[in-house]
């Protein structure tokens, strides 16, 4: 009953907050610094300037393409650099105390990938391989910059929806700095600030030793910690400080911090639902989308929490599970918010994790993994998640406008062939990913036999370590020596992919949307905003993921569950 | 030209011997889907013949491979069969339409002369722009436009239609359809088109599928369907390896094989779809030339489904062809018959079908008999430019009707006055929007006769059910305001336009695709040309011009305005089809995983067999069973893609709603039912 009270009290504060924000989002999407933003505008343009632009210019999407890859492309190596050298670079007494060396190429390269990506999978522990500069110069920044552009090709494609007969999708590095200074950077200093007070740590100080009771020598790692731990969840990054991510005290030390992160992680993505209606006019689609991301989330939550709270009683012989699968969970949250930010961080692609997937129970365990292969479009990433979104909806306008007799349409816009081939392409390009790669990875010499887990269980970790980086998610299953050239650069080239594979048909199709003209509705044309619609959405949404993903699911979580 | 019946035995043999034809690689490639099918078949067959040299595909027996090769190349007969079926009914009707155009003799003029020098040629050796004299009695050899001359025209060949209509030189009903008899009088005809060139011959090769080309949605649609097809390559192909991994880690069980793969990778792969999609397209225009109307192709029949506005002509579309007598209203102290029989008078020698409706209603109402005339006492008085009267002089009276304008004239000029209750009742009578006739016996005003035009019956309900389609009608009228609004709230169009102007339509319907909207229109007239050319869809009436029908794309045989809403129903039922379809086809791969993976991993990991909910019998039964609904589902469905799926006009939301329980929940659902049975029929156990 209090778990129940817990996810409604959840659903009800993000609810409430996520709404004035989706009005501001759409402010700053539409109106930029205009009206109550004025006294930030030389500040903006300054910053603007930096970047070569100027406000007033707006791109077509090939320019979009060719500034987003650029800026991609130029990041993966500047990052790539400041991890491979991390320990030539001056200060290294203030910004590298402990004196770690440089990152070998394979893992900086990986990791330089993983944080440009929004991806944020990590193959290295973070309080044993990066100094603080790198936690905090390199890859904070990265959290901050990689989320912006997810949101900026997001605010593309709501201006290709809303706009018609245009080439126009605004300007894409005057969205990267507005994002930033008006909707990032001030959650993230609030909620940096409401963390420390809670006790999470901000510190440049070495790290610690001390005598455990016991009498053994311990080393208590320090550092930085607050400023990266908000945007990681704010931005659907999930890249933690320390290798137990938000399981660690120091990151996420209480019930309510645990609850502040769980909502941080679905609060740009749920604004985004609301920003939409605004930005196309028309609210009632966002209630339509928000309704069904509700719908979808429960839908996964619900069995999560039952498998963990009530695990089939043959799994093991001679453990009392009356009080539910503790296994891997932080005791001071409980299961229910285990559950609950479990389910958030692989909904949206976020993948910060506070309890260990690998323990989860079968059923416990394919959830979040399904979450992810449904194309993380249950909230999903911030900007990402709503361009999937918008994607999977125009593949539902698709086939259900023809079922009324007409061809299809989506918010005045007739769907033809290059929206298709686009729309497809975003839908098919993440499935392809984690189908191909983890057949490799089955194949791969020694990769088998380097896991730690038989099958399926150890399947399950293969797909799942590609389901999460094909989308940008990060989460790791664990049970799995991520560390290898195999996986460095596997995933490197999966993340890759499965981030700029999308980006690319999206900006292509905000493109060719914004260059028709606008039909007018009718009777006659689908509504896109009722119960009858969202239901086909649903319908489709788990469609799409049952025909990608049942086979290989039924060779691993679901054998292991029937074993 | 009628519909026929929908199969005979003549047209399923053709289709029979079409579909083995169309196995040929180049035919297959044009449809992407079936073509991954029939590489499925021809591995399939590989592994049966190298099987039978013992090398087996993972231990599967031979039988067990040869029975799924032979479904999988049904399967593609399947798909082959239905589209030729629907090719074979095109060309039904498009040899009906050919046995007109036959080679006939011609007689080639000249000069546009009744007397200018001719000779004999056939009707292939004419070329565009060719005179040629027509004599009654003879066919007309090629399409043309009349310039000189008039005649009526047998169109039957054509339209199916039995009266004669008239052709005559200028104007809008100048052009002739090659195929079709001057049944009297001569014409003088400048030939459009050479041979084989002609409308007709263009639109024959359309109806008969030779020149068909996919529609943009249809090809959006393939799209879909590809990636799909792509998507399940890769699902079916990553099992070989996956298999592998869990034989090798687990130590157990047996690698999947070849043929399963293979076997799955069809099952899911949209068949049902791709196998019915060009059928569906072509049974869409079959539809719409089985009700005589011909479409230029078949993006234009995909439109009419989108079309929202439809633009009617007031006239033949909304109301009868012309005003009717609807009431007599008297002059002060003069009786209603009085009046009746004076206005019979006056229009008994007036031919135009205003004055025979007001004879009729002036009989019907008070029986007045027809007058005896005897001898030459009476006159016959025309109406005429200058007085804008007609009337009878008859024993010793004269009888005069006509606009209130040309009677007070009359009326004063024999020294009468025009009582002022006869100017209010033909104001309120025009104000109401219909027309009024005054009549007058000598100086004498006896009052009005109100004209009204008179609405087809059940065309209100018509437009009634187009508004819950979405669907909005404009009437188009050369009538003032106030008579047009009038007619168009008692037809209950939606709106109208008043004292129309060819070029008010034009710029009626540019306003209207600017604001979004998908218009479609009807015409004849050459000054319709720019607006049908404008339209998203324009129905040309075959009796219309040459240059009407280029500029639309569809021509309507029988010249019934009518018939334009036929043909947007025609358009949207052609695409819910395909949408149906399309969900059902997707929705069935759920049953397929259920019947399929169990029995490929069942030696692997036994726990599966908790997914074989169907209880299916043994792996290859299982397997074998989904291959075969797979395949059946195709015939079973043709029925439905050649007529349609059952459309009514209903709002969209109430439409998807149905058809989305219909398809989608029956297509979760339908093929558990079909697997097990099949798998109860092979087997016999249950």
């Amino acid at each position: 009953m209090n778990d129940i009270l817990y996810y409604l009290v959840f659903f009800a504060v993000l609810t409430a907050a996520a709404w004035p924000l989706g009005g501001w989002v759409a402010h700053v999407f539409e109106a930029g610094s205009e009206g109550v933003l004025k006294p930030f505008r030389p500040i903006e343009h300054y910053l603007v300037r930096f970047t070569g632009a100027r406000s007033g210019d707006e791109m077509d999407w090939k320019q979009w393409v060719g500034a987003v890859m650029i800026l991609s492309v130029v990041k993966i190596v500047v990052v790539f650099l400041l991890l491979a050298f991390q320990d030539k670079i001056p200060f290294q007494k203030l910004i590298n105390p402990q004196h770690f060396p440089g990152v070998p190429w394979e893992l900086a390269l990986n990791t330089a990938v993983s944080f440009v990506t929004n991806t944020n999978w990590q193959n290295y522990g973070g309080e044993a391989t990066l100094s603080y500069f790198s936690q905090m110069g390199v890859l904070t920044v990265q959290n901050f910059l990689s989320a912006a552009v997810g949101i900026a090709v997001m605010a593309a494609l709501f201006r290709g929806i809303a706009r018609r007969e245009t080439h126009a999708l605004g300007n894409f590095w005057v969205d990267l700095v507005r994002i930033n200074i008006y909707i990032l950077l001030p959650l993230s200093i609030v909620g940096a600030l409401v963390l420390v007070s809670q006790g999470v740590i901000q510190s440049f100080a070495p790290y610690q030793s001390f005598l455990t009771l016991s009498g053994a020598k311990e080393v208590l790692p320090f550092g930085p910690v607050a400023s990266q731990e908000w945007i990681k969840n704010l931005g659907t990054n999930g890249g933690g400080f320390f290798n137990a991510n938000a399981a660690h005290p120091f990151e996420n030390p209480t019930a309510f911090t645990n609850f502040l992160q769980t909502f941080s992680i679905l609060l740009l993505p749920t604004s985004f639902v609301f920003a939409f209606g605004r930005v196309v006019g028309d609210q009632r689609q966002s209630w339509a989308i928000y309704g069904v991301m509700v719908v979808l989330f429960t839908c996964f939550v619900v069995p999560t929490y039952l498998a963990e709270t009530s695990p089939p009683v043959h799994a093991v012989a001679g453990i009392d599970w009356s009080a539910g699968n503790l296994e891997g969970k932080e005791t001071r949250f409980g299961i229910a918010p285990s559950v609950l930010f479990s389910t958030a961080t692989t909904a949206t692609s976020c993948g910060a994790t506070d309890a260990t997937l690998d323990s989860f129970t079968p059923v416990g365990g394919m959830m979040p993994l399904l979450l992810m292969q449904v194309g993380e479009v249950v909230f999903g990433g911030v900007g990402s998640g709503m361009y999937s979104m918008i994607a999977m909806i125009l593949l539902t306008v698709f086939v259900g406008g023809l079922m009324v007799g007409r061809t299809p349409e989506y918010l005045g816009k007739k769907i033809e062939s290059f929206d298709m081939k686009m729309t497809v392409l975003t839908v098919t390009i993440t499935p392809f990913l984690i189908l191909c790669g983890t057949a490799i990875a089955t194949l791969w010499h020694g990769v088998p036999s380097n896991m730690n887990n038989p099958v399926p269980h150890g399947f399950t970790e293969i797909l799942y370590a590609f389901s999460s980086m094909a989308n940008n998610n990060g989460s790791a299953f664990a049970g799995l020596n991520g560390n290898t050239a195999f996986w460095n650069i596997a995933g490197a080239i999966t993340m890759f992919i499965g981030r700029y594979g999308v980006i690319v048909p999206i900006l292509a199709l905000a493109g060719n949307l914004a260059g028709k003209k606008l039909n007018a509705p009718s009777l006659g044309t689908l509504p896109t905003y009722n119960v009858t619609f969202a239901i086909l959405l649903i319908f489709f949404v788990f469609l799409v993921a049952a025909l990608n993903f049942i086979p290989s699911l039924a060779l691993g979580p679901i054998a292991e569950f029937f074993l | 030209m009628k519909s026929k019946a929908v199969f005979t035995k003549e047209l399923l043999w053709d289709a029979l011997s079409q579909t083995f034809v169309k196995l040929k690689p180049s035919v297959q490639v044009k449809n992407p889907v079936m073509f991954a099918v029939w590489i499925g078949s021809i591995l399939t067959t590989v592994f049966w013949v190298v099987s039978l040299f013992g090398a087996t595909d993972t231990g599967t027996g031979s039988g067990f491979i040869l029975a799924v090769a032979v479904w999988l190349w049904v399967t593609v007969l399947f798909a082959n069969f239905s589209e030729a079926l629907a090719e074979g009914r095109g060309k039904a009707q498009a040899s009906e339409l050919r046995k007109t155009r036959g080679e006939v003799q011609s007689l080639r003029l000249k000069l546009p002369s009744w007397d200018s020098h001719s000779e004999t040629v056939g009707s292939s050796a004419l070329r565009k722009g060719d005179l040629i004299l027509v004599e009654a009695g003879t066919l007309i050899p090629a399409d043309g436009e009349i310039v000189l001359g008039a005649a009526s025209v047998d169109e039957s060949a054509v339209t199916g239609e039995s009266a004669p209509v008239i052709r005559e030189a200028g104007g809008d009903r100048s052009s002739v359809t090659g195929g079709t008899k001057v049944l009297s009088d001569r014409l003088i005809v400048r030939v459009s088109a050479d041979p084989g060139q002609g409308f007709l011959d263009r639109m024959i090769a359309l109806v008969e599928g030779s020149e068909r080309k996919k529609t943009p949605n249809e090809v959006a649609l393939t799209i879909l369907l590809i990636a799909l097809t792509l998507i399940f390559l890769v699902v079916t192909a990553t099992l070989l390896p996956f298999s592998q991994y869990a034989v090798a880690q687990s130590g157990t069980g047996k690698v999947v094989s070849l043929t399963s793969l293979v076997a799955l990778f069809v099952c899911l792969a949209p068949t049902t779809i791709s196998a019915l999609l060009s059928t569906v397209g072509i049974a869409g225009m079959n539809r719409l030339s089985a009700v005589n109307v011909l479409a230029t192709s078949g993006r234009a029949v995909e439109a009419a489904g989108d079309v929202d506005v439809l633009l009617l002509d007031k006239t033949g579309t909304i109301t009868l062809g012309n005003r009717m007598a609807h009431e007599f209203l008297g002059a002060p102290q003069v009786e209603i018959s009085e009046l009746a029989k004076a206005a019979y008078l006056a229009s008994w020698a007036d031919e135009t079908p205003e004055g025979r409706s007001i004879v009729t209603l002036a009989k019907r109402q008070f029986h007045i008999p027809s007058p005896s005339f005897d001898g030459k006492d009476h006159k016959a008085i025309p109406f005429s430019a200058q007085t804008r009267m007609s009337g009878l002089d008859w024993n010793g009276s004269t009888y005069r009707k006509g606009a209130l304008s040309a009677i007070e004239a009359w009326v004063s000029s024999l020294g009468g006055r025009f009582p002022d209750q006869v100017r209010d009742l033909t104001e309120s009578a025009a104000r109401s929007g219909a027309t009024p006739l005054v009549v007058a016996r000598d100086a004498q005003v006896l009052g009005i006769v109100v004209l009204k035009d008179i609405v087809k019956q059940g065309i209100r309900e018509r437009f009634a059910a187009l508004r819950q389609v979405g669907i909005k009608t404009i009437m188009i009228t050369g009538d003032n305001a106030m008579t047009a609004a009038t007619i168009a709230a008692e037809a209950g169009v939606d709106d109208f336009l008043a004292d129309a102007k060819p070029e008010d339509k034009l710029a009626l319907i540019r306003k209207y695709q600017a604001e979004g909207h998908m218009v479609a229109m009807t015409g004849d007239g050459t000054n319709d040309a720019p607006a049908l050319a404008q339209a998203d869809v324009a129905v040309a009436m075959n009796s219309g011009t040459q240059a009407a029908k280029e500029a639309g794309n569809m021509v309507d045989l029988d010249s019934n305005p009518t018939k334009l809403t036929e043909v947007v129903l025609v358009g949207k039922q052609m695409l819910i089809t395909r949408g149906s379809l399309t969900t059902f086809s997707i929705a069935n791969d759920i049953a397929k995983y259920f019947a399929i993976l169990p029995a490929m991993f069942l030696v692997t990991y036994p726990g599966l067999a908790a997914l074989n909910i169907m209880h299916l019998s043994s792996p290859s039964s299982a397997i074998l069973s989904a291959v075969i609904f797979n395949a059946l589902i195709i015939p079973t469905l043709i029925p439905l893609a050649l007529k349609g799926v059952a459309y009514k006009a209903q709002s969209a939301i109430y439409l998807l709603r149905k058809n989305l329980l219909i398809y989608g929940l029956g297509g979760l659902a339908l093929p558990f039912v079909g697997i097990k049975l099949i798998d109860i029929l092979l087997t016999g156990k249950v």
